[in-house]
């Protein structure tokens, strides 16, 4: 790195360089270790709930702290983990797909960042609060948060800082794709990952201070006397589950985007042909984030609303599968007499690509409202949304981390191990998640440390595969420490089939500042 | 090895360790249902299952062919078309006919899932924290039902039952082709009224009434729980529905309405500590134990100690006071005055006094009377 750049370096060493750092390149790392942290400790919070599920009656843990491990895991993984993890490779990769030397608001860029840390605290430190923290599900139900202890506060300052911290970052990415294009990179030709990005920036934008709102509105009835959630008072629970849902489901989409986008690149790259239909991929997404504000309540449809509303939030969810399945044949379309091979990247989007088309099928079931009350707050929900979240979201993560590696530390992982990693992966998520369909089926609810006889064989299965999911992913931090340590020095271009600006234009690895003059890229 | 010998050995794993061992079901579907409305529900399911099925093998067949057979492993060239707007159009209108012969019938099942008009029978399901209170609106028959798996179950001290954590003191009894509609609300936070085997769920919402409904076909018990998180013993409050005869329907209301016509107590009479202590020790291991926890050692700082706490061994005002009306400062305690007799409360307040404490103190009916201020 140093020879290919040793000018213009007045940075302190050591710590202080990253404390201090204003470069995409540092805070993109930053972001992804962050965010591996996080991931590790939601992690080890879902196995301390599937150890106690792994037989019926009370073994390891006792019911309140059952429901603080589901809550903080919930909250740790989505906040904490995935949309971090998301944010470093736009950190790393935008600039670099679109020419610009860095993000377009540098020092905002390294407090968006520096926000994370004392967030991630108070959300793990409130278990050490008096009472634990609040044992409420990640979707935080008024009225069970205003009897919960000091914990609760804790939780919701961490997420207002989370907040703020994603709408910095999403306004830094926002305005550098707006203005930092180099000269001929028009709006139409950008890589799919950088328009993805635009898209989620915006939902970010959009559904971020509605959470603040709902959690500030929570703060002020556990404490000031406000009466939004308290019937006695005039106020309304279901009114926070309304808000809280505006939120919610664009977040889905949050996490789902960019995660779309990092398959738009992988599966092109390794099927050596461009990628199929761009410009209805870019228009399905947009309908996907338009349409994400316009479906909340089919997370609700227990509550009790009139009918017509329940028909109108069918209809409206059943309508996001077409976007959904555009992306879907989009992708199959790429690899149609293609010229493929499939290393780790190239397994990875497969794998995400198999199990999220599954996870939209259950989510096909679950939109029509008369099989979702049946299905509703039990195991079939917490089964669909880990195909989205883990097999969609994290195995698209996996698989842009093994893309990308070459390029920002200039060493290739070993192929031979990444591919386990894969298979582990792939196997023991299906051994832990699938059966969770049986389960939803047969009627057990999701957030109870306890079952009848009946769950119980289902449940020992998906623990084993749980167990053996989470051990799989120290198998990966050990694939990223060799790779660091002693992996092979990466060719110029790892990937023959790779086509965007950071393979064809950029040594690898990539110098520290690239793009200082941007690329002209007009024809 | 193979993914089926696999399993075989999971399975053969999972049996050993099961303490269920006979119980055990490897269910894969749903749950048989007990109303025409859960049919329905189920054969919509299997229609979406087998559309799921059709695109299935449509989509996966495309991908695992294109898999296979464009390899660059065998020599297959890339080709480089990356547009096609006929193909396009068809996938996006495809799918649009395919959701339209899904959203038909789902909406005929969803309207009469939701017609709740002309009921036989109507029943006030309140949830509270932890445990269910129904009213039999037109019968006027009202109890309580909480979870009766003993704590010793639970804690792998004894044996687990067959209906283990979904049996309950008192269960909901309702006559055989009638349609019951229940009516939710809750107390204190949000709970689900959630019965599989009658294909119904509707939450139950503090401050607001909502209901569904449902018409049993043949008798028989059915069991669920609650399902919506509702605190620390949200998988502990299930709910139990006997389906009967009409004439068994009817002697059982008769034999609610003689119970609670005559109370089991007599309010002027003057109990022993030995029989209140008895008596309260009931009332506690039904009501208080989920928090305040066997022998009154409490799970500090959220549910206090009573072993030497400082209510229980303070005055004995206060004592009834926090019983009948909750607590200002911690909302964790609820209100018992409305849930409870005079003579439980004051069986459960000798019992916290003289049982689990050593006061020697006997609280009888009529002071808690006199402390209802009636």
């Amino acid at each position: 790195m140093e020879a290919v750049h040793d000018h213009d370096h007045h940075q302190p060493a050591g710590l202080m360089r990253y404390v201090t750092t204003t470069n995409h390149k540092d805070i993109g790392s930053m972001y992804l270790w962050f965010s591996f942290v996080m991931f590790l400790m939601g992690g080890v919070m879902a196995l301390v709930i599937r150890a106690e599920l792994f037989q019926p009656g009370l073994q390891v843990v006792q019911p309140e702290f059952f429901n603080q491990m589901t809550t903080l895991h919930g909250l740790i993984m989505v906040f904490g983990a995935i949309m971090p993890a998301f944010v470093g490779f736009a950190n790393w990769q935008i600039p670099m797909m679109i020419g610009a030397p860095d993000m377009a608001f540098p020092r905002m860029n390294n407090w968006s960042f520096w926000l994370l840390p004392p967030a991630g605290i108070l959300l793990a430190g409130s278990l050490l609060a008096p009472g634990g923290a609040g044992g409420v599900g990640w979707t935080l139900y008024a009225p069970l948060t205003v009897q919960q202890g000091m914990g609760m506060d804790m939780m919701i300052f961490s997420i207002h800082i989370l907040g703020m911290s994603s709408i910095m970052g999403s306004i830094n990415i926002v305005t550098t794709i707006l203005n930092l294009r180099a000269p001929g990179m028009t709006m139409m030709k950008m890589p799919l990952f950088v328009w993805t990005w635009l898209i989620t920036a915006y939902l970010l934008i959009a559904a971020m201070p509605v959470l603040a709102g709902a959690v500030t509105m929570t703060l002020t009835d556990r404490h000031f006397g406000t009466h939004f959630f308290n019937a006695a008072g005039g106020g309304d629970p279901v009114m926070y589950q309304h808000i809280f849902w505006f939120f919610g489901h664009p977040e889905v989409y949050i996490i789902a985007i960019p995660a779309f986008g990092v398959i738009s690149e992988v599966i092109p790259t390794f099927s050596r042909k461009p990628l199929f239909g761009y410009a209805s991929m870019v228009y399905a997404t947009a309908s996907i984030a338009i349409l994400s504000f316009l479906v909340w309540a089919h997370h609700m449809y227990t509550v009790g609303m009139p009918v017509e509303a329940q028909l109108y939030y069918m209809f409206a969810t059943m309508l996001i599968a077409v976007p959904t399945g555009v992306k879907v044949f989009n992708w199959i379309a790429t690899m149609w007499k293609g010229s493929m091979s499939f290393e780790t990247p190239m397994l990875f989007a497969q794998g995400f690509l198999f199990l999220f088309t599954i996870g939209g099928f259950t989510g096909l079931v679950l939109a029509l409202t008369p099989v979702d009350i049946q299905l509703h707050d039990g195991y079939y929900v917490v089964a669909h949304f880990h195909y989205v979240m883990v097999a969609g979201a994290l195995f698209a993560a996996f698989a842009g981390v093994y893309y990308w590696l070459p390029k920002w530390i200039g060493r290739m992982y070993d192929e031979r191990l990444g591919k386990i990693h894969f298979w582990l992966s792939i196997i023991f998520f299906n051994v832990t998640f699938f059966v969770q369909h049986f389960l939803g089926l047969a009627g057990m609810p999701r957030r109870i440390p306890d079952y009848a006889l009946q769950f119980a064989d289902w449940n020992m299965v998906s623990s084993i595969g749980a167990f053996g999911f989470g051990f799989s992913q120290i198998f990966f931090l050990y694939i990223l420490l060799k790779a660091i340590k002693s992996g092979e020095k990466a060719p110029e271009k790892p990937w023959d089939g790779a086509t965007t600006l950071e393979w064809t234009h950029l040594p690898t690895p990539a110098p520290y500042h690239s793009f200082e003059t941007p690329p002209n890229l007009k024809d | 090895m193979k993914v089926s010998s696999f399993l075989r050995v999971l399975a053969v794993f999972g049996l050993a360790l099961s303490p269920g061992l006979g119980l055990a079901e490897w269910n894969l579907n749903f749950k048989p249902t007990n109303t025409i409305l859960g049919h329905d529900i189920e054969m919509l399911h299997n229609w979406i299952m087998w559309i799921i099925l059709g695109i299935s093998i449509v989509v996966f067949g495309a991908m695992f062919y294109s898999i296979l057979k464009h390899r660059k492993a065998l020599g297959h060239k890339a080709s480089h078309f990356h547009e096609n707007t006929t193909v396009e159009i068809i996938w996006t209108i495809v799918p649009v006919v395919i959701l339209i012969g899904m959203a038909i019938p789902a909406t005929k099942v969803l309207l009469a899932a939701r017609d709740t008009s002309a009921p036989d029978i109507t029943i006030k399901a309140t949830g509270y924290q932890w445990k269910w209170g129904y009213d039999y609106l037109d019968e006027g028959v009202k109890f309580y039902s909480s979870l009766s798996t003993p704590r010793d179950q639970i804690n792998g001290l004894a044996e687990k039952g067959e209906t283990y954590l979904l049996e309950v003191d008192r269960p909901v009894v309702v006559p055989v082709g009638k349609k019951v509609r229940i009516l939710t609300t809750a107390n204190d936070v949000i709970h689900s009224w959630f019965v599989p085997g009658l294909s119904v769920k509707q939450d139950a919402i503090p401050g607001f009434i909502r209901d569904t409904w449902f018409k049993a076909e043949e008798t028989g018990t059915f069991r669920g729980q609650c399902t919506e998180l509702c605190g620390k013993e949200h998988g502990f409050m299930p709910i139990v529905v006997e389906v009967v005869t009409e004439e068994e329907y009817k002697t059982w209301v008769a034999a609610q309405l003689a119970e609670s016509g005559a109370p089991s107590f007599d309010a002027n009479k003057t109990y022993t500590v030995a029989e209140l202590v008895s008596a309260g020790e009931q009332v506690y291991n039904t009501n208080c134990v989920a928090c305040h926890q066997p022998g009154g050692v409490g799970m500090p700082p959220t549910f206090p100690a009573i072993k030497g706490g400082k209510i229980a061994t303070g005055p004995i005002g206060d004592h009834i006071d926090i019983i009948l009306n909750g607590s200002k400062k911690n909302p964790m305690m609820a209100a018992w005055g409305s849930q409870l007799t005079d003579m439980d409360i004051a069986a459960v307040i000798t019992y916290q006094r003289s049982g689990i404490n050593d006061l020697g103190e006997a609280i009888q009916p009529g002071d808690v009377a006199t402390a209802r201020g009636i």
